[in-house]
């Protein structure tokens, strides 16, 4: 037992809120944990030193912020500062059929819909999972009626600020034939530790269309997590898009539990100096007739260091599933690392299932051909791989968002090369 | 324009260039030609700046600069063109982006403004009609599936469209049948304006048929042994290379 992980069991003991008998599980869970090393599959090859070495101290507060809101999208902006919610939620008007509360003002109503989905998706072998479950006291409850069609996109922002440490979560319920697009964007730059952990239930015939931006950079350590439950028929559209920092990582979980559901998931991740960023995923196919479409492309620059593991289990009832994963990465320079490990795990007979990975350098020869036409070197490489992540962003159903996304990953593209 | 002294160069501890002299003045077209390994496409190699060469001795001047201190993209935007042996191919970058970028990125070396979609087109629309390229090949990914005649020519039309001072041929007129031979040379002679200069590489003298050079410089061992007028050419032609001896190798030419 770490002193880290001793610390979080106090301090998860110590609150006392609505939320107490459903952390109960996660600190006994806790209490029985190893602090991971490099033997443990999960962590292999990401290093957790830098959270060991961490200390935090929490500078002057930082002025208020603002979100920068994003051109045409027209979201419904919510924003956390280190964890806390800066919006008065009861001053919003919200559509018809969308419910939005926080942990801190939950209903009765909705603490019940919490009481569903709060560590109910999000499987328990993710330690930080856990550590959020004992930790996050504030946080979003999203209820969305059946046959509800949210159009507004819901964009929930989490800063992490100079020395803070916060832990943040939301619980997402689409009913019936519902239909939302909910945006969840980390960012921090500053020494700092977020976890962010988030479960969505997707009903029966309903459709999210999702995005997880894990923005951090540099000293902002982030660990989180997306969960997703999909009922009969359901239908998920999920982008990941992810940066790196001394220690980041993501573990996503879909879940087929009702027949028919159909998954799409696609990464980028885009790291340079010598950031890492550790993706796990794991698409479980419970019940028959499923579909899954995962695809994960990264370039690396510099030293960076990118970990990709995912996993498609496939059980036994699950019969007639289809599903393909596939992993993509560039590296920019020698120096640059990328650990990848497509798995599949078969225990149904009738199923169509394919996975590939696949590492690539950029050629010099190409490089030499375009610089010998004047184009600089950095420019000649943003037109060589570029174009390798912009398929997936272009494939993001929101174009206003992909618009908004396309030269901050640029501009990051060029820097992490020119340094 | 262009002024070499006395340069030795190798790749991976093998020598290529041995003592190489060569000025070539505004205007002029020189032809090189000599026997496989002789190091004439290491030469246009060096010369852009590709790396893997180390420079042992001499130098380079080019326009009053030191050309070997260059980075491959400055020669260029300095306004030196080589059009390659074997273009490479890069699937997933539109040739007409790559040229665009290109032409502007050299517009701002020269303090111009960088051209509009539009007005690029133009001058692509033109540049393409003169080397009989069809404008889709505009649109096709670079080089990528072209044939190798096609390829020739889209290296002349970058050329065209880059509108250099000092151009370097290496083995354009290789591979193509008679028709391509004289569009490629056409090409050639419609930038031919007195000022800029051509380094034509080739192994054949029936580009000069259509290219009139001022000079033909024999390379061997890494050196000029003989240069002349045009008429240099025409004896090789006819008598090969003997008399050079046997000291030229059989290396291979890459």
């Amino acid at each position: 037992m770490s002193q880290w992980l001793q610390q979080v069991i106090k301090r998860g003991q110590a609150i006392d809120d609505w939320l107490s008998p459903l952390r109960v599980e996660a600190l006994k869970a806790l209490s029985k944990t190893d602090w991971p090393n490099r033997r443990v599959e999960n962590w292999k090859y990401t290093s957790l030193a830098p959270l060991e070495a961490l200390e935090l101290s929490a500078a002057s507060p930082a002025e208020k912020a603002v979100i920068e809101s994003i051109e045409g999208l027209n979201s419904l902006d919510l924003l956390f500062v280190d964890g806390q919610l800066q919006n008065d939620l009861s001053l919003l008007s919200l559509s018809k059929g969308l419910h939005i509360s926080s942990f801190q003002n939950a209903s009765v109503k909705q603490q019940n819909v919490a009481n569903t989905l709060f560590a109910k998706i999000k499987p328990q072998r993710h330690l930080f999972g856990l550590v959020n479950d004992a930790l996050a006291e504030d946080g979003l409850i999203i209820d969305i009626d059946a046959d509800c069609q949210i159009e507004q996109p819901i964009r929930v922002v989490n800063l992490s600020s100079d020395g803070q440490e916060s832990h943040h979560r939301i619980l997402v319920r689409l009913g019936k034939n519902a239909k939302a697009t909910v945006i969840e964007q980390g960012q921090g730059e500053q020494p700092s530790l977020s976890t962010s952990f988030a479960e969505y239930e997707i009903g029966e015939q309903a459709c999210l269309e999702h995005y997880r931006m894990a923005m951090h950079t540099d000293q902002a350590l982030h660990i989180g997590g997306c969960h997703f439950s999909l009922l009969q028929e359901a239908k998920l559209n999920s982008t990941l898009i992810a940066y790196g920092s001394q220690l980041s990582r993501m573990d996503i979980d879909i879940i087929h539990n009702g027949e028919h559901a159909n998954a799409k998931f696609n990464a980028v991740y885009l790291l340079g100096e010598s950031e890492q960023f550790d993706l796990h995923s794991t698409i479980e196919h419970v019940v028959p007739n499923g579909t899954t479409e995962e695809n994960a492309r990264g370039i690396m620059g510099d030293k960076a260091k990118a970990v990709f593991n995912g996993r498609i289990h496939i059980h036994r009832d699950a019969q007639k599933t289809l599903a393909q994963l596939n992993n993509r990465n560039l590296l920019l320079s020698r120096r640059g690392q990328i650990n990848t490990k497509p798995e599949l795990e078969i225990y149904a007979d009738d199923v169509q299932c394919a996975h590939g990975a696949t590492v690539a350098e950029t050629e010099e020869e190409t490089l030499y051909y375009l610089r010998s036409r004047g184009i600089s070197r950095s420019q000649a490489l943003v037109m060589l791989n570029f174009g390798f992540i912009q398929e997936l962003v272009n494939q993001m159903p929101n174009q206003q968002l992909a618009q908004w996304l396309k030269p901050q990953l640029k501009s990051r593209f060029v820097e992490m090369e020119v340094k | 324009m262009l002024k070499i002294q006395n340069l030795h160069a190798s790749v991976e501890e093998k020598n290529i260039l041995n003592g190489l002299n060569l000025e070539i003045k505004p205007g002029e077209v020189h032809v090189i030609m000599g026997p496989n390994g002789a190091g004439k496409s290491t030469l246009g190699y060096i010369l852009s700046g590709r790396e893997g060469y180390q420079v042992t001795e001499g130098k380079v001047d080019f326009m009053g600069e030191d050309l070997l201190e260059m980075k491959v993209e400055d020669r260029a935007r300095k306004g030196l063109f080589l059009a390659f042996q074997y273009p490479v191919e890069i699937p997933g970058v539109s040739n007409m982006a790559f040229m665009k970028e290109s032409v502007n990125a050299i517009r701002e070396q020269r303090g111009e403004t960088p051209l509009t979609a539009a007005e690029f087109l133009k001058k692509a629309k033109a540049a393409s009609k003169q080397v009989q390229l069809p404008l889709d090949f505009l649109k096709r990914g670079v080089n990528e599936g072209f044939s190798g005649g096609e390829k020739k020519r889209n290296e002349i039309m970058q050329m065209i469209l880059l509108e250099p001072t000092l151009c370097i041929l290496d083995e354009s007129d290789s591979g193509l049948d008679i028709d391509a031979l004289q569009e490629v040379a056409n090409g050639v002679n419609s930038q031919r304006d007195g000022k800029r200069s051509f380094i034509v590489i080739t192994h054949y003298q029936r580009l000069l048929d259509y290219i009139k050079p001022d000079h033909v410089h024999i390379l061997a061992n890494g050196k000029v042994v003989k240069s002349g007028d045009a008429s240099l050419a025409l004896d090789i032609e006819k008598e090969g290379y003997v008399f050079l001896g046997q000291d030229n190798d059989e290396e291979n030419n890459t």
